[in-house]
C-alpha cells in the first residue's frame, strides 16, 4: 500500500478532548445568540468582532498560541473539538479566524520576539484580525507568479501592487502578504517573501467584492507606494513560499473543510421530522451521515499528525479534495430532494430553502479557496510519487 | 504480528493461481486446511475454548488481509462464527454465514446469494432472529451461473433445520456486511497499488502514462475513495466488542460499498484492454468489488437504516448523532 494510504488509519479524540467538547458546548449556549438557519450557514464566513472578542475573554482565540502571548497553549485535538462544535453550532467565526488559524501560528513560527511580542497578544485579546494576500488579478492558482512588489529603501520597504480575492479585507487590521521583494515573477519561487501589512497606512486602498448572495466577504486591495517600517518582514527574505506553504497545511487539515454544509443538512433533518419523509429521503440522509463519519475519522487521522508535530501537507489536501466534494454535495442534493415532488405538501419551509440556495450559490468557493482541486490533485499525485 | 503470519500463509497459498483453481471448481482443501491448521480460524474463541480471545480491532487486519489476497474460502466468515457461536464448536469444515435466511409457506427454508454457498460444508444463519446451523450438504445448491462466483442460493426441507444454537441470529447479517466491509477496503488497496505501478511502468507517447496530469488527477481521487473505505471499514470493528456493532457497521458498509464504482472503474480505465482480460490478475480483485458491494445490502440499503435511525432518534444534529451512535 502506498505510505500516503497507510497514514489513514481510524483514530479517536483523547479523552481530554472530549471533556474540552463540553465547555465549548456551555460557552456556545450562552454567548451564542440565536439566529436563522441561513444565518447560520454562513459560520466561517460570518463576521461578528463581538462574538470574537467573547470568544477572546474566555481565552479561545489563539488557540494554539503559547500562553506566555495570552493564547490557550492547547493541542491539535482541542483546537479541533473547538472549531467543530463552532461550524456545527453556524457560530459566526470569520471575524478571528484567519488569526487563529494561519496568521498566529505563522507569527510564533517564523516571527522575532519583538514581532511576537506585539501582534500575538492583540491578537488572542479578539483586537487583531487579520487577512492573507495571497492571489492578485493575474496570479490565482499559479501564486509563484504574484506581481505585487516590496522594494528596499532606506529604514524599510515601499510596496506596490494589487490582492484580490482577499478575505475580509475590508474588515482586518492587518494583512499578510506574499510578495516579491526580488527577482522577476519568470523566477517563481526565488525572491518571494512575507511582509505585514498595517491596513490603515497610507496608500492602501480597499474595495469590497459583493457575491452572488449579497455577501461582501471578499476585497480587492491596492497598495500605492505604501511605506512599511523594516520589521514589516515575517521570516527570512526570499523564503516566503517555503512560509506559505507551510502556513497552507494549517488552512487544509481542519474540520472547517466537512462542515461548510452541516447546518444545511440539521435544518433539513428538523423538516423531514416535521413533514415527513420518503425511503429515498431517508437513504440520503443516512449516506451524508456516513460520510461524515468517515470524513470526520480522516479529518481525526490528521489532526493526529498534527498532534505530533508533523506536517501533514499531502493528506490535508487530499481531505480537503473530498471534504469539499462532501461540502458541495448536501446542498446539490437537497434541492433535488425538496424539490422531487411539486404536488407534495403546500407547507413552505421559507427558511429551508434560503438555506439551500445560499449554499448552492456559494459552495462553488469551498473547493476554490486554501488551493483549487486541481492544485490539490496534483499534490497528491506528487505524494504517490507521480510527479 | 498476526497478519504478517496470515499474509506469509496466503502468500504461499492463495496465490493468483490458487484463487483461479478454486473459482474453476477446484479443491479448497488445500487452502482451507492450510488456514486451519494455522490456528487463524480460532482466533475469536474464547481462551478457555482453545482460542485467542480477541477482539474485533485486534482481528481488523486479518479481514483486510482475505480482500487484499481475494481469498476464495470463507476463512473471514469462519473466524466470525466462533464469536457468533460463543461456547458451541463450530462443525468441521467450510463454514459460511447467511444473514437472511427465510421460511417459505411450505415449511421450507431459503437463503439467497450466499457468499460460498457454492462449496461451504455448513451455514451459520439468521432464521427469525434464531442462530441456526444448517449442513449444506443437505441443500438444493442454485449457484449464480456468474463465470468465477463462489456464491449460491441454497434451500432447505423442513426437517433438515435442527434446534437454534442461539437467540442471537440478527447477528449475523451485520457481522457479515462488517467482514465484506473489510474485504472491500483489502481489494481496493491492491487494486489501487496495481493501478499505481501499471502508471509508473506503462509507457505511451514517450513517457509513463502516470506523467500525465490527467491520469495523475484520477489517481489522486481514487487514493481518495480508498483512504475513506479504509477508514470506514475500520469503524465497525471497535475495540474491546467481538460483535461488530450495528450503526457503526452500516457506516462500514455503505461507505466502502460507495466506493466500488469509483475504484473499480478508474482502476479498469487507467489499465486499458488488459484489465478486462483473464489472464490478468486484476480481475480476481474487480469482480469481487462489485460481488462484495451487493453482499449483505448495498450502500443505498445500509443508508436507509442510519437514515432511519436519525430520523427516529431526538439528537438535533447529524454531528451529534455520528458522533453518539456511530464513532
Amino acid at each position: 500500500m502506498s505510505q500516503l494510504l497507510e497514514a489513514f488509519r481510524l483514530a479517536q479524540l483523547p479523552d481530554a478532548a472530549e471533556a474540552f467538547r463540553a465547555e465549548v458546548r456551555d460557552f456556545l449556549a450562552t454567548n451564542l445568540a440565536p439566529a436563522a438557519p441561513a444565518v447560520r450557514a454562513r459560520t466561517w464566513m460570518g463576521f461578528d468582532a463581538a462574538f470574537s472578542r467573547r470568544l477572546a475573554q474566555r481565552g479561545w482565540v489563539g488557540i494554539t498560541l503559547p500562553a506566555a502571548y495570552g493564547g490557550a497553549g492547547l493541542d491539535a485535538f482541542r483546537r479541533f473539538v473547538l472549531v467543530e462544535e463552532m461550524l456545527a453550532a453556524g457560530a459566526p467565526v470569520a471575524a478571528h479566524w484567519i488569526a487563529d488559524r494561519q496568521s498566529g501560528p505563522l507569527i510564533n513560527k517564523f516571527g522575532t520576539e519583538v514581532q511576537k511580542d506585539f501582534y500575538l497578544p492583540r491578537i488572542c485579546r479578539g483586537e487583531a484580525f487579520f487577512c492573507i494576500g495571497m492571489s492578485e488579478p493575474n496570479a490565482g492558482s499559479d501564486l509563484a507568479s504574484v506581481r505585487t512588489r516590496a522594494a528596499r529603501v532606506d529604514g524599510g520597504w515601499r510596496l506596490t501592487g494589487r490582492k484580490i480575492w482577499t478575505t475580509n479585507a475590508q474588515r482586518s487590521h492587518y494583512m499578510i502578504a506574499l510578495v516579491r521583494t526580488s527577482g522577476a515573477p519568470e523566477d517563481r519561487h526565488g525572491g518571494l517573501s512575507q511582509l505585514i501589512v498595517d491596513l490603515s497606512l497610507p496608500g492602501i486602498q480597499v474595495r469590497p467584492i459583493v457575491d452572488l448572495t449579497g455577501d461582501a466577504h471578499f476585497s480587492e486591495v491596492t497598495f500605492d507606494d505604501v511605506f512599511l517600517q523594516d520589521d514589516a518582514l515575517i521570516g527570512d527574505e526570499g523564503s516566503g513560499w517555503m512560509q506559505v506553504n507551510a502556513e497552507l497545511a494549517f488552512e487544509r487539515s481542519g474540520p472547517e473543510r466537512l462542515y461548510s454544509s452541516v447546518v444545511l443538512l440539521d435544518t433539513w433533518l428538523q423538516s423531514l421530522r416535521k413533514s415527513g419523509f420518503t425511503p429515498a429521503d431517508a437513504v440520503l440522509l443516512g449516506g451524508f451521515t456516513t460520510q461524515l463519519a468517515t470524513l470526520r475519522s480522516l479529518s481525526i487521522a490528521v489532526t493526529t499528525k498534527l498532534a505530533r508535530g508533523e506536517s501533514p501537507v499531502v493528506e490535508a489536501a487530499l481531505v480537503k479534495d473530498i471534504g469539499t466534494e462532501f461540502e458541495q454535495a448536501i446542498p446539490a442534493a437537497i434541492e433535488a430532494a425538496v424539490a422531487a415532488d411539486p404536488a407534495r405538501g403546500v407547507e413552505v419551509d421559507a427558511d429551508l430553502h434560503r438555506t439551500i440556495a445560499y449554499l448552492s450559490q456559494i459552495s462553488p468557493t469551498f473547493s476554490l479557496r486554501g488551493g483549487t482541486r486541481e492544485i490539490l490533485r496534483g499534490m497528491i499525485a506528487r505524494g504517490l510519487g507521480l510527479r | 504480528m498476526f497478519t504478517e503470519a496470515i499474509e506469509a500463509i496466503l502468500v504461499d497459498h492463495c496465490t493468483p493461481a490458487a484463487i483461479r483453481a478454486i473459482e474453476n471448481g477446484g479443491s479448497a482443501a488445500a487452502l482451507w486446511g492450510a488456514l486451519a491448521e494455522s490456528g487463524f480460524l480460532e482466533l475469536m474463541a474464547s481462551e478457555e475454548a482453545g482460542g485467542a480471545g480477541l477482539d474485533l480491532d485486534a482481528v481488523f487486519p486479518i479481514f483486510v488481509a482475505m480482500g487484499r489476497h481475494a481469498v476464495p474460502v470463507p476463512a473471514a466468515q469462519r473466524i466470525a462464527a466462533r464469536a457468533l457461536l460463543g461456547d458451541v464448536a463450530p462443525p468441521q469444515g467450510l463454514l459460511t454465514l447467511a444473514g437472511h435466511a427465510q421460511r417459505a409457506a411450505d415449511g421450507s427454508i431459503g437463503a439467497a446469494h450466499v457468499a460460498f454457498g457454492a462449496i461451504a460444508d455448513h451455514v451459520l444463519a439468521n432464521l427469525d432472529g434464531q442462530l441456526v446451523l444448517l449442513d449444506a450438504a443437505r441443500a438444493q445448491r442454485t449457484t449464480t451461473g456468474i463465470r468465477g462466483s463462489l456464491g449460491a442460493s441454497l434451500r432447505w426441507t423442513a426437517d433438515a433445520v435442527g434446534a437454534p444454537v442461539g437467540d442471537n441470529g440478527a447477528q449475523v447479517a451485520v457481522f457479515s456486511a462488517a467482514l465484506h466491509a473489510a474485504a472491500l477496503a483489502g481489494a481496493m488497496e491492491r487494486l489501487f497499488a496495481m493501478t499505481l505501478g501499471y502508471c509508473n511502468d506503462r509507457v505511451q507517447f514517450g513517457k509513463a502514462i502516470g506523467k500525465f496530469q490527467s491520469i495523475q488527477h484520477q489517481l489522486s481521487v481514487m487514493a481518495e475513495h480508498v483512504a475513506c473505505a479504509g477508514v470506514a471499514a475500520e469503524l465497525a470493528f471497535k475495540a474491546g466488542e467481538k460483535i461488530p456493532p450495528l450503526l457503526a457497521t452500516a457506516t462500514a458498509k455503505a461507505r466502502t460499498s460507495a466506493s466500488v464504482p469509483l475504484v473499480a472503474s478508474t482502476a479498469h480505465a487507467l489499465h486499458g484492454a488488459i484489465g478486462v482480460t483473464e489472464e490478468f490478475d486484476l480481475q480476481l480483485y474487480s469482480r469481487r468489488l462489485h460481488e462484495w458491494r451487493m453482499a449483505d445490502g448495498s450502500e443505498t440499503y445500509w443508508n436507509r437504516i442510519v437514515g432511519e435511525a436519525l430520523l427516529g432518534s431526538a439528537t438535533p444534529s447529524v454531528l451529534q448523532f455520528t458522533m453518539e451512535e456511530i464513532l
